[in-house]
This record gives C-alpha cells, sequence and structure tokens, in this order.
C-alpha cells in the first residue's frame, strides 16, 4: 500500500500561547511539535506498511520551521517527505489547506491518505474530509483501528458516547484518524541517521497558487476569552490553599 | 433579499440527537437577530415522519421532510447527495449543524461540494452592520477567535455542543407545518455495520455524586496512587482526560469527554486537567467544578467555580490530610 500521511506542526501542549500584534494570530516564539492525533496517524501508516508492504510519504503544509515534523517522520521510518512551504501557511483555513495538498500530489495515486481528525490549533476538523471531496475519494472519519479486506479496507469508527461502528469501504480513500488508534514509537538513533539520506521535495504556496485568499472564513479578531463563570482563584501554599478549598467545598459549595 | 436559516436535525436510532436542539435554539436566536425565518431539515428513512412531528413542536417556520431508503444506515456520501438536493432547491442564506461527530463526517464534504465556507464548531453568534460574526475556541481553548464568512450564501455553520440550551428551545403554539420534499441519492459506496459498545461498561460514572478525574498533569502511571487516595477520602470515582486512557493508565470506561461519558456530579475535582473543549464537554454540567492545574491559563479554570493554581504534587497531599481532618 501507499499511504500518504499529512502532518502538521502545531504549538507545544504547554507553550505560553499569546495574541500577537495585529490580533489574528499568535506570536511565534512559542515551541512546536507535531499535532497529536497527526502522530497517531503516522504510527499507523507505519505499521500498515509494516504489515502490507509499500510506502510511507509523509507531507506538511507550513512555514520553514514546520521541515521538523517531517525529519521526525522519516526518522521513525517514513520514506519521502513533501513540505509544501510558505510563510502564509498559519493562516490558511481548513479548505485552502486541503487545496494545498491536492495541489501538492498530482499524479501520486495513494491508495491510502491518512490525516488526524482535527488539530489542536485552529481545530477545524476539516482538512481530511474536505481533501477527499476534492480528489473526488471516498472518506471515513475518527478511525480506531484498520484492515485491508478483499475489496478494500474494513475500518473501525468512534461514534460519540462509546459507541463504535465497523465500515466496508473502497479503495483508495482518505481516513481521520483518532489519537490512541496505536501506541506511538520513538525515532532511533539508526532512524535519525537514515533519515538524512530520505528524499525531501519542496513546493512553495505561492507556486501553486495557495493563499490566504483562497480561505472561505477570515479570522477578524483573536483573543483571550472572557470569563463566563465567575472563578475563585485561591492563592497561597499548599497547605493554606487545601485549607481553603475543603472550606469552600463544606461551606460553600455543601458538596462534601 | 436575505434567506432563511435551515437547521439539519440529527438523528438515529437512539432518536433525535438531543445536540439538535441546542441547534433549533440557535437557529432561532439568529432568526431573531438577522431577521429571517427559521426552518427545520429532518432527512431519514422510514422513522422520519415521527421526527417530523416531534421537530413540529417546535417554533419554526416549516419542517422539510425528505425521506428516502438509500438514507438509512447514514453514510457520507448519500446525505451530502441528498442535502445538495435540499439546498439547492430552498436556497437558505445559513444552514446550521450541531458539531457532533457525524456532522464532522460530512459537512465539511458537503460544503466543498457547494464551493461554500463551514465554520465547524463555533460556540456563539452575533450580528455586526448586518454581518454574522461567530466566535469559536482556539488551541484547545486557550484563546477566542471571531471569524466572518467570506463569499456568497449559503454559509454553514456548525455549533459546539454545549454552546446552546436546547430546552430553551421555544415551542410552537400550534404544530410547524411539515412540507415534503423530493431527494434521490445513489446507492452508498460505503458499507457501514451497526454501532457496537467494545465492553459492558464497568463503571457507570454518570451515578456518582463526587468524581476525581486526572489528567496529563500526573506525569506518571506511578502517580495515581495519590490521586486515588484522594478519591478514596472523597468517596469519589475515578475518572480521567482521554490521554490518560490512551496511554493504558486508566480503563476506557473511566474516561470523560465527547469520546467517553458524559457526568454531572455534585462535586467534579479537575487534577492536572488542561481542559480542552473534548473534556469540558463532557463534565462541564456539573454542580461544582475545582481545578488543580498548574497553568493558570488552563481553560479548565473558565468553568471551575474554585481554581488551585500550583504544583498538584504538593496540594493533593494537603488537600488528602484536610479531607482526613474534617471527616474525623
Amino acid at each position: 500500500m501507499k499511504i500518504l500521511v499529512c502532518l502538521k506542526q502545531v504549538p507545544a501542549k504547554d507553550a505560553p500561547i499569546k495574541v500577537a500584534a495585529g490580533e489574528t494570530w499568535i506570536r511565534e516564539d512559542v515551541t512546536y511539535e507535531v499535532n497529536e492525533p497527526d502522530a497517531f496517524a503516522l504510527e499507523e501508516a507505519l505499521r500498515q506498511k509494516e504489515a502490507h508492504g509499500g510506502e510511507v510519504v509523509a507531507l506538511t503544509v507550513g512555514p520553514a520551521r514546520a521541515a521538523q515534523v517531517l525529519r521526525e517522520a522519516l526518522a521513525k521510518g517514513a520514506d519521502r517527505a513533501v513540505h509544501v512551504e510558505g510563510e502564509a501557511a498559519a493562516q490558511l483555513d481548513g479548505f485552502a489547506t486541503a487545496e494545498a495538498i491536492a495541489r501538492a500530489i498530482p499524479g501520486e495515486h495513494f491508495d491510502l491518505i491518512f490525516t488526524g481528525l482535527q488539530s489542536d490549533d485552529y481545530g477545524f476538523a476539516q482538512v481530511g474530509v474536505v481533501l477527499a471531496e476534492l480528489l473526488g475519494l471516498p472518506h471515513a472519519t475518527i478511525i480506531m483501528h484498520l484492515e485491508p479486506t478483499a475489496t478494500g479496507i474494513r475500518v473501525k469508527r468512534e461514534l460519540e458516547g462509546g459507541y463504535f461502528q465497523n465500515v466496508d469501504m473502497p479503495t483508495p480513500a482518505v481516513l481521520t484518524i483518532q489519537s490512541g488508534i496505536n501506541k506511538l514509537r520513538y525515532a532511533t538513533l539508526m532512524g535519525i541517521k537514515a533519515a538524512k539520506n530520505k528524499p525531501l521535495t519542496r513546493h512553495s504556496l505561492e507556486e501553486m497558487g495557495v493563499t490566504p485568499k483562497l480561505n472561505r472564513q477570515t479570522i477578524t479578531r483573536l483573543y483571550v476569552p472572557t470569563r463566563s463563570k465567575k472563578t475563585e482563584m485561591l492563592t497561597g501554599s499548599a497547605k493554606e490553599t487545601a485549607a481553603r478549598l475543603v472550606e469552600h467545598l463544606r461551606n460553600d459549595a455543601r458538596v462534601i | 433579499m436575505a434567506n432563511q436559516v435551515l437547521v439539519i436535525i440529527e438523528h438515529g436510532a437512539r432518536g433525535i440527537n438531543p445536540a439538535s436542539w441546542e441547534t433549533v435554539a440557535a437557529g432561532q436566536a439568529m432568526g431573531v437577530a438577522l431577521g429571517l425565518p427559521v426552518e427545520a431539515v429532518v432527512l431519514g428513512g422510514a422513522d422520519c415522519d415521527a421526527v417530523c412531528t416531534q421537530v413540529a413542536t417546535r417554533q419554526l417556520t416549516a419542517v422539510r421532510r425528505a425521506q428516502h431508503p438509500a438514507l438509512v444506515p447514514y453514510t457520507p456520501e448519500t446525505q451530502v447527495q441528498a442535502l445538495v438536493q435540499v439546498i439547492t432547491a430552498t436556497a437558505p442564506g445559513y444552514v446550521l449543524f450541531p458539531h457532533t461527530y457525524q456532522v464532522r463526517d460530512y459537512v465539511p464534504q458537503l460544503a466543498t461540494r457547494m464551493a461554500r465556507g463551514l465554520i465547524s464548531d463555533a460556540v456563539g453568534f452575533r450580528v455586526e452592520a448586518e454581518q454574522l460574526v461567530l466566535t469559536r475556541q482556539m488551541f484547545q481553548g486557550k484563546l477566542a477567535a471571531d471569524v466572518v464568512f467570506n463569499g456568497e450564501a449559503p454559509h454553514f455553520v456548525s455549533f459546539q455542543v454545549g454552546a446552546f440550551r436546547g430546552d430553551k428551545a421555544l415551542m410552537a403554539d400550534t404544530p410547524t407545518p411539515i412540507e415534503t420534499m423530493t431527494v434521490s441519492p445513489n446507492a452508498p459506496l460505503l458499507q457501514p455495520g451497526e454501532p457496537f459498545q467494545e465492553a459492558k461498561q464497568a463503571v457507570d460514572l454518570s451515578k456518582a455524586d463526587i468524581i476525581v478525574a486526572v489528567g496529563r498533569g500526573i506525569k506518571e502511571p506511578k502517580n495515581l496512587a495519590l490521586m486515588q487516595d484522594l478519591a478514596r477520602v472523597l468517596g469519589a470515582e475515578l475518572a480521567a482526560s482521554r490521554p490518560i486512557c490512551d496511554s493504558g493508565w486508566l480503563p476506557m470506561d473511566r474516561q470523560v469527554g465527547s469520546s467517553g461519558q458524559t457526568v454531572a456530579p455534585k462535586l467534579y475535582l479537575a487534577v492536572g486537567i488542561s481542559g480542552a473543549i473534548q473534556h469540558l464537554v463532557g463534565m462541564k454540567g456539573a454542580r461544582t467544578i475545582a481545578a488543580i492545574n498548574k497553568d493558570p491559563e488552563a481553560p479548565i479554570f473558565e468553568v471551575a467555580d474554585y481554581g488551585v493554581v500550583g504544583n498538584l504534587f504538593e496540594v493533593v497531599p494537603a488537600l488528602i490530610e484536610e479531607i482526613k481532618k474534617l471527616k474525623s
């Protein structure tokens, strides 16, 4: 199987996020990491290749810094990588990002295309499904298991409230992968060395005609949310705050 | 001329998805704000009539019923084909959905096929200079954004589950008229099986009065022992956010959130949980919420009644001591 995995670099989970001047994006001086569900998508692609053979191609749409997620993917075992590069990448909405991916892979004929189910920054949960539509392929979302069948694949979709569903579908297809589908691996030293000799292709967003002008929505203002609830913040030493919390829960909330 | 607001009702084997009532409430509010009529759309099979009758009890201009055998069971392609026909025939200004798993599965495809935008997982809206401005959470709830549509109507919006009160949807004085539409989706490409549960849920967290829930902040599985001590002195059930269950530190049936259980205990004590949207939807109905987290900006404090910013490995032992003192 020939599998494309789409990875996004997002601010690290514990990064202190600050709104940048202009109030439409964040200050970029934070640490970044691969979007969590995308890491699971990569792992699943590597496992499918190990079980059934084939090729794994890692792709990202992002500024120069995003090459890091491709280097990590190559070190973990991806065969080659595609960087759709441009400083405007962070300003693309889900539709424009899917356009960028679709325009970067003509003639590749992947059997499967994986994305994470959503990103930790925008949280659109759209790119995988929009990409499927742009490529004219069937798709399935929030996948927790995947196996080939005589006619295509069988996927296990996560539904709400602890329910699941198996779906039989033809390939080629696009799947959005849920966190927790597998156990992530670490890159080995040998993998990191081998990655240096693996092919990494670059395309520029401009050269493919992808700009924020394709966006179907615009952020007019980004801000720290106002609290909808009055939160009583308890300060002091651990002992003091613990004592005050117990007092509140006992006397005001009357829950203990 | 501005066109109507269409609310797409989600329903299945377990009846109408309660999130659909929230979308009806959102649609009614939007109709007032924009001065537009509000209609509901029910797509489905044999159960269409019962669902339509229920939806018609709400204050709407019309309930549009589109029945076809190929719409059951749900698949994204058949749903998209039918809705393209409904939307093309009715030419709405706005099409609203609850941001459910099913909506994530097909609405991005629907919007793209109609060459329109989808603002997904919105939590609110307002009208400014006759333009609809939606609010969304970003960066896992750490920031909020005002977002507007580019381009022509119809505009597609999905609202976060819990963003509107379903019980606030206005009732109709007389039943809303039901209008039948013809749709003709193709035979489905996907072959979906029946929904199933993995194993019988061993723990019913929804019955617990007090829940101690732990997240990534506990760092290592060995620290669960301390959290179990806290749960024990409180007489609480131990629960967790998704990453803890994904890592296998606690079984899946202890997970609270959109992919786990939804709970509304008297006390929800969140320890080392940052409060990603997916977690908050499962617990924000708790009567009292207390949170301990090292990050003062953690979104969990947005929903907490009491917040402690600090090192949980210092605060939790102190808390256990205080509770023991109280109970002795």
